[in-house]
């Protein structure tokens, strides 16, 4: 059974912070929301509090990264980029000023409605010049998120998860390497995010029908290795799906049907996310069913994309167990 | 200070030769940012000649062209503070907050040998890095600040983190008061104070004009004064044309608090005739050859230079 691990964030950002002194801990009045109030009350000269002032916030950190600082801005994703997007432009972007914005509770991961859930933000950001992005997928992934943002030469913004969350992976994030997790031949799955350990589940289901799938969980969505991905769409026969936690436009079907543009693949791509829509407030499980962004989603998606019924139900989706990272089954996934 | 920057001019000069050189600018160009010299002369020359703490310029006089803007593959990227000097913990550090005021701030350049009076015949031409509104690669700039309100922020960050470094220099911020109307002008003051960040000082030019007209009939900011001692800074109004007013101001005490130096301008100062084209004063464009004739004349008078030949 999948390891649950409790708060990765938390640890890891103290360990790294304390090792590279130059880092500053940055808050907007959501501390221990971002699981940083234990830093705050035992590193009090490594953290600033900014206040419920975002436009200030982004230029300051401009002004930090100025001379030399590293500033982790931690906050809700939503609030890194909707009220403070031209200071994110002129002060951070522009600049290339090496600030990480840490923006937790990405897409539907809160149940806080429309002002809370940060839907577009990888679109806003993949049109933004010089700004790298990064997404967590697991417990592994937070645990390694402040040390690959820490690596960018310029400015990051990060999906952050937190609380309890699976570790699906062992590896850490390295930035600009997408994840094999299954090598199929029929369709490719992508996913990033919570999404993964949903496709994670599909994926069984859809191996136990018969149709043999391949899975790549990314982490860096940008920049992004064209390459690498047009080999595995160049590798399935029945076409690519892809599954965010974020509307369809501007994210990672966005950017898979650019690269299968860009490169004149004539194959089927299908993408699955918040189909222009807002969300609205309540359980992540509810709004993954409610919006189509769950593991049945994606085996409907892939019928409809294979053009046949699989018969998987929610219950077969349910009883497919996510393996435990060590387990040797698992082994080809990491 | 370096001495060997402090030319035989003194600052009343050089306030004059920026208002000269915009003057030259404008009728040769058919228009500019005419008001901008008449409130800003003073503050700008004795920013430049007398309070900046600065070094020697480290680049060229004569500006390169443009370089291209910052990105992983121009790596030889650099923004236009070098005309400021070096960066040293020792020297100060200026932000032109209303990037707008380019044209004077550029002038300003070259009337303290910093810059050489060819980089202005570059004043927003194709290809060229001294640009209409100042970018970051611009003589004399450091950082974007042409969406206005954002150059308080940034001051206010550096200085925390110069302060943080030991560093004995200062960030001084130009500022115009219509950046007032932007929320965070209030967000960076109040974090000012909030983080006693008390090695920012800044200089508005309060000269109640915006792109629209007269600020008061735009939107009305209040008692600036009062708002910002609330906010939590410490402030000193001063009339904007009177040297000794600024001196004094500079050396005001503000421990734990920025210092903010309300400069009252006259929008028309040196150039009464620009009171015509009151309330629309933010980009002086003549309307016809002969008011452009009629302005050449007058503003010439009034500075007591001759007319500009700008059919040449």
């Amino acid at each position: 059974m999948v390891e649950m691990v409790s708060r990765p964030y938390e640890r890891a950002f103290e360990a790294h912070a304390i090792a590279n002194p130059d880092v500053l801990c940055i808050s907007a009045d959501l501390t221990s929301s971002c699981e940083i109030d234990k830093f705050r009350d035992n590193h009090p000269d490594q953290f600033l509090s900014m206040g419920m002032a975002e436009q200030n916030m982004m230029s300051f950190c401009g002004g930090l990264g100025l001379a030399g600082y590293r500033p982790f801005v931690h906050t809700f994703g939503v609030f890194t980029y909707r009220r403070p997007y031209d200071q994110l432009m002129a002060s951070i972007a522009y600049p290339r000023r090496k600030v990480r914005i840490m923006g937790f509770l990405p897409g539907i991961t809160t149940p806080g409605g429309m002002t809370h859930q940060a839907i577009e933000d990888i679109s806003v950001m993949r049109s933004m010049p010089n700004m790298t992005i990064l997404e967590t997928g697991d417990a592994t992934e937070v645990e390694s998120i402040c040390e690959a943002a820490d690596s960018i030469d310029g400015p990051v913004y990060c999906r952050v998860l937190r609380g309890s969350m699976p570790r699906l992976f062992d590896t850490p994030i390295v930035v600009g390497q997408m994840r094999e997790l299954s090598l199929g031949a029929d369709v490719l799955i992508v996913t990033a995010g919570i999404t993964t350990e949903e496709a994670m589940r599909a994926t069984k289901a859809l191996e136990a029908s018969g149709v043999s799938v391949r899975h790549l969980h990314l982490n860096t969505i940008k920049p992004f290795n064209a390459e690498a991905m047009l080999d595995h769409i160049n590798s399935v026969k029945s076409g690519v799906i892809t599954l965010e936690n974020h509307v369809t436009e501007g994210g990672i079907g966005s950017l898979v049907a650019e690269i299968m543009a860009d490169n004149g693949v004539g194959k089927k791509l299908k993408r699955l996310g918040l189909n222009d829509t807002y969300a609205h407030g309540g359980s992540r499980a509810y709004l993954m069913r409610y919006y189509g962004l769950d593991a049945l989603a994606l085996t409907q998606g892939v019928e409809d994309l294979l053009g046949q019924k699989l018969d998987i139900t929610e219950k077969d989706l349910t009883e497919a167990r996510v393996d435990a990272v060590h387990s040797l089954a698992k082994a080809e996934g990491l | 200070m370096v001495d060997t920057l402090r030319n035989e001019k003194t600052t009343e000069d050089i306030a004059f030769g920026i208002r000269r050189r915009v003057f030259e600018h404008a009728m040769r160009n058919n228009g500019g940012y005419l008001s901008q010299a008449c409130s800003a002369a003073e503050q700008l020359a004795w920013l430049y000649n007398e309070e900046l703490n600065l070094g020697a310029p480290t680049l060229p006089m004569i500006p390169k062209p443009f370089e291209g803007v910052p990105h992983a593959e121009n790596p030889n990227y650099h923004t236009g503070a070098g005309y400021n000097g070096p960066f040293a913990p020792e020297f100060d550090r200026l932000f032109i907050a209303p990037a707008h005021y380019a044209l004077v701030a550029y002038a300003t350049l070259i009337e303290t040998g910093r810059m050489a009076a060819e980089g202005l015949e570059m004043f927003n031409k194709d290809g060229s890095s001294v640009e209409m509104i100042g970018a970051e690669h611009s003589p004399g700039m450091e950082v974007h600040n042409g969406t206005l309100g954002i150059g308080l922020s940034t001051a206010a960050g550096l200085a925390w983190a110069r302060k943080r470094r030991g560093e004995a220099g200062r960030v001084w911020v130009y500022m115009s008061d219509g950046e007032v109307q932007e929320g965070q002008t209030w967000e960076a003051i109040q974090c000012c104070a909030h983080h006693r960040i008390d090695n920012v000082k800044a200089i508005m030019d309060v000269n109640k004009q915006q792109c629209d007209g007269a600020m008061d009939s735009v939107m009305e900011v209040g008692d600036l004064k009062k708002k910002m001692e609330n906010f939590g800074a410490v402030v000193v109004e001063v009339d904007a044309h009177n040297l000794n007013d600024m001196r004094d101001a500079a050396k005001t005490k503000h421990e734990g608090k920025p210092l903010i130096i309300l400069a009252n301008s006259n929008p028309f100062h040196a150039m009464p005739i620009l009171e015509e084209r009151f309330p629309r004063l933010h980009y002086v464009r003549f309307k016809s050859e002969e008011e452009r004739a009629r302005m050449n004349i007058s503003i010439a008078d009034s500075l007591g230079v001759d007319p500009i030949d700008y059919a040449h």
